[in-house]
């Protein structure tokens, strides 16, 4: 609206010279609405993002089944229904033996007090090993190459604890990502999402009742 | 710069800068938007700290919070050669003016049968087409195995085509390897994406992109 020709509206003064001086001029208003009203589409229809992932590997089947080699420092992490997680240590027994008590489930929920801490708890020494590493890395004593390897052999030690990640049908997605994001914000390398058992199944169903 | 109006004049102001400003952000925008079409099905997934960006060339399997499973190939090539062998196995024929249709429609849900029903549709009838059920993946017409073992050979097939083809002109490889990834609501039930992996792990693919929408990492803040 700022350049309105002054030729045709300004009749009354002695316009005639006036009026062949700007001819020259153009009407931009029509050319900057169009410019306004694509940039104003463009600006709302494209996405910037890229989407973003997470990597996860699944185990590879083996191939003949012998006996499996026992996991040191293992916990099994349940899912089930209305975001309730449970776990135990070690392996499972479903009686008591000479090598220990029947297995007994122990209750976490997604909070910042619970299975964060939980994890950060167990996963302690890694994490401290870690953080001193970085801390060289920050003082340009390690190599990025070199950092990169030593961290992952830190999370593959046998000090770290293993996670068995196992759901019933009643857990949803989201828990599983939440708990694998849960255990990578806590460093912990070694995890891998399996089927659950049979006795494991039927503790949650008297835990959840039903 | 501008002269002084006269009086009585309307009031001028040099628009030079604002239009130059203007048309730099509009091309801008317009070089850099890229066209998504329109999914089938919203899926919301959960977010994470991961931080990895999806490669371009991926396989994709949507599932959303009914448990429906979607398909779609990045590559057109890929997929185009997919429906082929997908014709040629389940005996549906499609036309060459199908098989060019389907290379650009994003993601489908259908029965290989409702296929060419499907390509066909209008962009608005797609959306309200009825039986997108999703693409059947039981043990009895397990077609989505299909689906993801022709597009992943022929994904891999291209990329080793362009591969062979940078080598033997010296150049660098632009193309990237072909990724499986599996994009899926928070609220579905895990058993079904259980089943969804499981199609993956029977083709001996065990590594996946999970995508989730990003979450700022706490460990990154300290």
């Amino acid at each position: 609206m700022a350049e309105i020709a002054e030729g045709g509206g300004g009749g009354g003064h002695k316009g005639k010279k006036r009026a062949k001086k700007q001819s020259t001029r153009i009407d931009m208003t029509p050319m900057v609405d169009l410019a306004f009203l694509l940039l104003t589409f463009f600006v709302l229809t494209s996405t910037f993002s890229k989407p973003k992932s997470m990597e996860l590997t699944f185990p590879v089947p083996p191939e003949n089944i012998k006996e499996q080699p026992p996991i040191k420092n293992g916990i099994t992490i349940l899912l089930t229904k209305d975001d309730r997680i449970f776990y135990y240590e070690g392996e499972f027994k479903p009686k008591d033996t000479d090598k220990g008590l029947k297995t007994t489930l122990t209750e976490l929920n997604f909070s910042q007090e619970s299975l964060h801490k939980y994890l950060a708890d167990k996963n302690k020494w890694a994490q401290e090993e870690i953080a001193k590493l970085d801390e060289k890395f920050k003082n340009k004593q390690l190599a990025d190459t070199t950092h990169k390897r030593m961290v992952k052999e830190i999370k593959a030690n046998k000090i770290a604890p293993t996670i068995l990640l196992k759901t019933d049908d009643k857990a949803t997605y989201k828990n599983v990502i939440d708990l694998i994001d849960e255990l990578n914000i806590n460093l912990i390398g070694k995890y891998v999402v399996v089927d659950i058992l049979k006795p494991e199944l039927d503790m949650i169903n008297e835990k959840t009742g039903g | 710069m501008s002269k002084k109006p006269s009086k009585g004049g309307a009031p001028s102001l040099d628009m030079t800068p604002m239009v130059d400003l203007a048309f730099l952000l509009v091309t801008f925008f317009m070089l850099t938007a890229s066209f998504r079409m329109a999914e089938p099905v919203t899926v919301d997934p959960p977010s994470s700290i991961g931080n990895i960006t999806l490669p371009d060339n991926h396989i994709m399997v949507s599932i959303d919070e009914k448990g429906r499973g979607f398909f779609g190939i990045s590559n057109a090539a890929a997929k185009m050669a997919a429906l082929r062998e997908m014709s040629k196995k389940y005996s549906v024929p499609f036309t060459e003016e199908q098989i060019k249709k389907f290379s650009g429609l994003p993601s489908f849900g259908v029965n290989i049968k409702d296929l060419p029903r499907y390509i066909d549709a209008s962009e608005n009838e797609r959306s309200t087409f009825q039986p997108q059920k999703g693409v059947p993946l039981d043990s009895t017409d397990n077609q989505l195995k299909d689906w993801v073992s022709y597009g992943g050979a022929e994904a891999v097939k291209i990329y080793n085509e362009a591969k062979a083809k940078a080598q033997e002109a010296n150049q660098e490889l632009k193309a990237e390897k072909p990724r499986y990834a599996i994009k899926c609501d928070g609220k579905t039930k895990y058993i079904v994406v259980k089943d969804i992996v499981k199609v993956f792990t029977d083709l001996k693919i065990y590594q996946f992109n999970l995508i989730t929408s990003l979450e700022a990492d706490p460990n990154e803040k300290k």
